[in-house]
């Protein structure tokens, strides 16, 4: 009986413990926003596929893809689209072995949250 | 043992010992989408709710359409790696294997459908 005590042992630290830091909640969104742009990118193929397609599936496609919820979709994609893209770049920078300290991480993660939400508004008013 | 490097005595004994080529297609492929993603969100975002025919028009120009094939290609490579650590981290068992496989379809199906579709436009 190795685990005799299962179940009532304490456990490391993780993130029901730590407080939420600029670090580790910017690190999450990187994840949820890469993983969500699923989203976008399987309706950006469906318009593909219906542009090819014919008039009749183009006009369904669009028009879905530029209703005011598909717009909603959009702008939320394109502003996770670029913070995951600024996310990206950091961990570029990390892997060079630069910006590795924590003033300078939790400052990107602020520039992060604050430019991809200017930047999507930014593609918004160019489109 | 005198004669061995510190890098050489610690080369092979870390719990890694395969992965860094997954790292590495992760850095390339990140270092291709910083370029394509700004080029085809306002190529795309442009004809975005455009007629038809001028969509067409459009697609059938190389800028678009050469941005567009790349972007879904190295993308859905991109997702396809990205969404694998997802699974990895929270699911176990046979349901990851069988989440792996069934995100791997979708990525690549989705690839496909997509470059198809933009080669037929342009072509």
């Amino acid at each position: 009986m190795a685990d005799v005590n299962r179940g009532n042992r304490p456990l490391s630290p993780h993130l029901m413990i730590y407080r939420p830091q600029w670090t580790s909640i910017t690190s999450i969104f990187v994840r949820i926003t890469g993983n969500g742009l699923i989203v976008a990118a399987l309706l950006a193929v469906w318009w593909f596929i219906a542009l090819a397609t014919g008039p009749q599936a183009y006009a369904r496609a669009d028009a879905v893809i530029t209703s005011w919820f598909g717009d909603l979709v959009m702008f939320m994609s394109v502003g996770a689209l670029w913070y995951h893209t600024l996310g990206g770049i950091r961990h570029l920078i990390w892997d060079s072995g630069r910006m590795l300290d924590v003033a300078r991480s939790e400052m990107f993660g602020q520039v992060m949250v604050i430019a991809s939400v200017l930047l999507a508004i930014f593609t918004v008013v160019v489109i | 043992m005198a004669y061995l490097t510190d890098a050489k005595r610690a080369a092979g004994l870390g719990s890694a010992k395969t992965g860094t080529l997954d790292h590495w297609r992760m850095m390339v492929t990140s270092v291709g989408l910083c370029g394509l993603i700004p080029l085809f969100v306002f190529t795309f975002g442009y004809a975005l709710g455009m007629e038809y025919d001028a969509a067409v028009a459009y697609y059938a120009r190389p800028f678009p359409a050469i941005v567009g094939i790349l972007t879904l290609l190295v993308g859905f490579v991109h997702f396809n790696m990205g969404v694998r650590v997802l699974i990895e981290d929270y699911v176990h068992g046979f349901a990851r294997k069988a989440a792996i496989i069934g995100m791997t379809c979708l990525s690549y199906t989705a690839a496909a459908v997509g470059l198809f579709a933009i080669v037929r436009v342009a072509l």
